[in-house]
Order: structure tokens, then sequence, then C-alpha cells
């Protein structure tokens, strides 16, 4: 019983290792050939004349990351708050499973929100070449996907600040308000933080509610307008929406340098989990200040 | 009773729900004096202390009749912030926020509209003074209040209470976390605090009662009725020649 349990542990992470170890092979022709410097640095995504570069994406992705985190983090630590310290449990009791429901919607079915909804709502912005399809629906639907993570993460931090504070702070003639501000969002920070960071790297990994509504352009996005926001009207691509529009017909150095993306977008994410985790355990309270 | 009173308590009556924590206290407590609650668990102590400063509020289902009035006005009938600032609570277990030493104590002048930097510093050296704390803390005001000791953290709360000056100080077993050197210095300082401020005791520790109260209450829950004010006198008379064979049990240590 305790081996075949052993082998059940790791075979998870032998799995994680040979995916890491798969990818990277074949990624290895793409980082010799091309090289490390030129996919990340180069602006031109140009398989049919050998030019392999995924600045273009990575922008994307980070800018609909960007767009994503100031649109949804807002909403969902005001709906955190709400429901730790505000909501009568009986609306707690119903709002909290509305939330967690979002967590268990496809992406494709957000994709289809997003093109049927959002997008021809942000096309109602005049301003030329604007399509709807870009970084600013992608960023609302990618919100909305993000909302969920980050809400029950920083509602479980900010519940878990103990009822101490909440009554030393009230008896101090403290309002509720003073008390959330001042004591009970300081207390959970490092809670709210990971969450925040864990929001993020969902949001990275995201693709095929990506693919449709952010027009998959490959180009730098641009603002074209003299309002610098309106580079959120630029269509985009991702890193992820590179690999998957696509890997069906790529062959040779154009599949590994497919799969170099795919490396890239790995570490980032690798990287980012791993703050959050990093954040969780040694953000505790005793080390604020 | 001499003296003037500082809180009226008339035919007070407290319900969670359908349950009466508290039936029908009518007791006054005097002015720079220190009043203690006795009594066994479950007896409704902890209750009538967190009705004197409304945290009792928290609790949704609840519901009072009769009245508590302090300097005249009803408790239950003004503003619960201008309450709480007339009177502060210090809690069984140290409470200290997740904020430097400094920031703890200037947490209530700051949120009552203080924004003077020499102010500020002037209030909390001097409410760091009265709590007996000062030598021990004055070259770390800035460092985090979790590094003090579990005393020196209580003694930080009271400190943290008396910077909003208030009128009356409710404790809540205020010692019962803490080992018996620190609990000597909490009660040498209630001793000490009694001459500018009126304070609350809820204890557990009979000796503890006798050694600091000037007047004692003993509540108790029986079978028909829970939160019974039994006896409330002067505390030497009380533990000398108490008028009720329930409590000269309870204080014998034959039953609680």
């Amino acid at each position: 019983m305790k081996y075949s349990l052993l082998f059940a542990a790791l075979a998870s992470i032998l799995i994680v290792m040979m995916i890491g170890i798969f990818t990277f092979r074949e990624a290895l022709p793409a980082f010799r050939d091309i090289g490390v410097k030129n996919l990340l640095t180069e602006s031109a995504w140009r398989p049919g004349e050998g030019q392999y570069g995924i600045l273009a994406m990575i922008a994307g992705s980070g800018l609909v990351t960007l767009g994503a985190i100031v649109l949804g983090v807002p909403l969902a630590l005001g709906c955190a708050i709400f429901l730790s310290e505000i909501a009568h449990p009986n609306l707690r009791a119903f709002v909290k499973p509305c939330v967690e429901l979002l967590a268990g919607i496809p992406s494709v079915v957000y994709g289809l929100f997003g093109m049927v909804i959002i997008v021809p709502v942000v096309r109602g912005i005049d301003i030329p070449g604007n399509t709807g399809f870009g970084l600013f629906s992608a960023s609302i639907v990618l919100a909305v996907m993000i909302l969920p993570t980050i809400t029950s993460v920083a509602e479980h931090a900010i519940r878990s600040v103990p009822k101490e504070f909440r009554e030393g702070s009230l008896a101090l003639g403290a309002t509720k308000w003073e008390t959330i501000q001042k004591v009970i969002i300081p207390g959970a920070r490092s809670g709210i933080i990971s969450a925040i960071v864990l929001g993020l790297g969902r949001a990275l990994g995201e693709t095929i509610a990506m693919i449709m509504v952010i027009g998959n352009s490959v180009i730098i996005p641009a603002a074209s307008t003299d309002n610098p926001l309106s580079i959120f009207l630029s269509r985009a691509r991702t890193l992820t929406g590179n690999i998957a529009v696509e890997i069906n017909y790529a062959t040779g150095l154009h599949e590994s340098a497919l799969f170099a993306t795919g490396v890239i977008l790995f570490v980032l994410i690798i990287v980012v989990n791993s703050s959050a985790k990093y954040l969780m355990s040694h953000g505790s309270l005793e080390k604020i200040r | 009773m001499t003296g003037k009173t500082v809180m009226k308590t008339s035919n007070f009556s407290l319900f969670y729900g359908s349950f009466k924590a508290l039936h029908s206290i009518t007791m006054d407590i005097p002015v720079n004096r220190i009043t203690a609650i006795i009594g066994p668990s479950g007896c409704g102590k902890s209750s009538l202390l967190r009705s004197f400063n409304r945290m009792n509020d928290l609790i949704s289902s609840m519901r009072t009749e009769g009245s508590i009035l302090i300097d005249g006005k009803n408790v239950y009938s003004q503003d619960v912030v201008e309450l709480r600032k007339k009177v502060g609570m210090v809690f069984q277990r140290p409470n200290p926020f997740p904020k430097s030493i400094f920031d703890n104590v200037a947490y209530g002048p700051r949120i009552h509209g203080i924004r003077d930097k020499y102010k500020l510093a002037a209030i909390v050296e001097q409410s760091i003074r009265d709590a007996a704390l000062w030598d021990e803390v004055k070259d770390d005001l800035g460092k985090s209040a979790f590094t003090l000791s579990g005393g020196q953290q209580q003694r930080l709360c009271i400190a943290r209470a008396l910077a909003v000056e208030p009128e009356v100080i409710l404790m809540d077993e205020p010692a019962s976390a803490l080992d018996p050197v620190a609990t000597l210095k909490i009660e040498e300082l209630m001793e000490k605090l009694k001459s500018k401020y009126t304070i609350v005791v809820v204890t557990h520790n009979m000796q503890q009662a006798a050694r600091v109260s000037d007047y004692t209450a003993f509540l108790l829950t029986d079978s028909e009725r829970s939160g019974n004010l039994i006896e409330f006198g002067p505390t030497t008379e009380m533990f000398t020649n108490p008028s009720d064979t329930r409590t000269e049990d309870y204080i014998c240590g034959r039953f609680g």
C-alpha cells in the first residue's frame, strides 16, 4: 500500500520532469541556431523567412496580464473584503459559491462570451483601426477569469486575521471601515500579495480565450492616438497563443522555436508561482516590520 | 455606597437570541476605584463587561433591556465610537497589532484625528510611561510589538488604551495568560492607574480580586436563571463577611 502511494507521488514528479526535459530538448535547436538573445529581443516573427523573435508575444502576454491585473485586482479584493468582513453570513453563503463557479467555467466559454459580448462593445470606441479584437477585450475577459483565484485566496487571508486584532481596533473607537483599512488589510498583506501573484500566474498561462479575443497579430502593440492608453486597443498575440495557433503546421526550426516559446513560458510561470508560495510561507504576521 | 459613580447599570438584561445571558443587573461603578467582577465560567461576567463598551454589538442576535448610563447618558443610545473613546478595553490575551510599538500606541489618537507628529510622540511617551513600560522599550519604539514578552505586550495594550484618554478601562482577565511575575506587574499598574481612571476587571482568580479591587460583584448562573448578580459591595466586606451563602461557598472554593 505504502509503495503504491509512493509510486503515485513519484509519478507526478516524474511527469513534470519529463514534460520539462522533453520541451527543453525540442527547443534546443532553436536555442542553438537562433540564439536565446535573438529569440528574446527580435521583434520580427516570420517563420517563412527564418525570423524567430518572440518579443511581440512577450509584450502581448505582459500587457494583457497587466491589464487583467489592473481591472481584476480591485474587483477581486473588493469582493474578498465584502465576503469576509461585511456580508451577512446568508449572503456570503450565496455569493461565495457564485464566485467559485466562475473558476469552473471552461475557458473556451469565456472566449465565446468575449467574442459575442465584449468585442462588439469595445468596437464601439471610435478610434481608427479599432476592430474590438485586441488587448482591451482580452484584458476584460482575463480579469474575470482570474477573479475567483484572487478572491478566494485573498478572502481566506483576510479571514485568517485573528479576531483579537479586530476587537482591539474596535475597542479603541475605530469604525469598521478604519479597522478594515488599518488593521485587517495590513494583517492579511502577505496573503493578499500571494493571491495577486497566483492570479498573475493564471493570467500568463491562459490560452484559448485569449486566442479568441486578442486578434493574434504578431505586432508589438503601440498606441494609435495621442492617448497612451490606446495601446490597449491594439491587436496582439500571447506566448501561449503563438504556440497553439502555429504548432499544427510547424516543422523543423519553426517547430523548435515554438517549443522555445513554451520553455520561456514554463520558466516564467514557475518563477511567478514559486514567488507566490514563498510569500505565503515567509510573509507571516510576525515578519511584518 | 460612598463616592461618585461613573457608570450606572439599572435592571440591565442581555439576550443572545432567546438565551438570556444577563438577568436584570443593577450596580453602580464607583469612580477612581477598581471594581472586580467574579463568578464561575459561563456566569456572564464577560458579557456584562462587554456591555459597558458595547463589544457585544458584534453579535447580531444580541438584544438588551434596561439601561447602562455613563456620565448620565445611555450607553446604548449614544454614538458607539464616542462611547469606546470613553470606555477603553484590555483583553484576555495580549493583542497588539502587527505594527511597531509606537504605531500600536499611536493607533487610537491617529484614528481620532491627531496628525501632529510632536503631539503624537508626546501622547505615545506619556501613555507608555503611565503603563510602566517606558524604561523597557524607549529605545525600541520602532520595533515590532511582537518582539515583546507576553507581559510587556499586555502593558503595551494598556498603554494603547490609555492613549485615547478614557474615563473607564475594562479589563477582561488581563493577567490570565501571563506568568506570576508579569501578573504582579499588571496588578501594581492597576493600583497606580486608579488615581486617574476607573477600572472594571473580570477575573477568575479570587486572590487577585481580593488583592486589587475595592468593590466586588459576584455573578452566578443557577438552575433557573443565568447571569444573576448575587452580591455587590466593598471587597473587604464581601471576602470577610459575605451576606449570601452562595458567595461564601464560591469564595471559599466550595464550587466554581
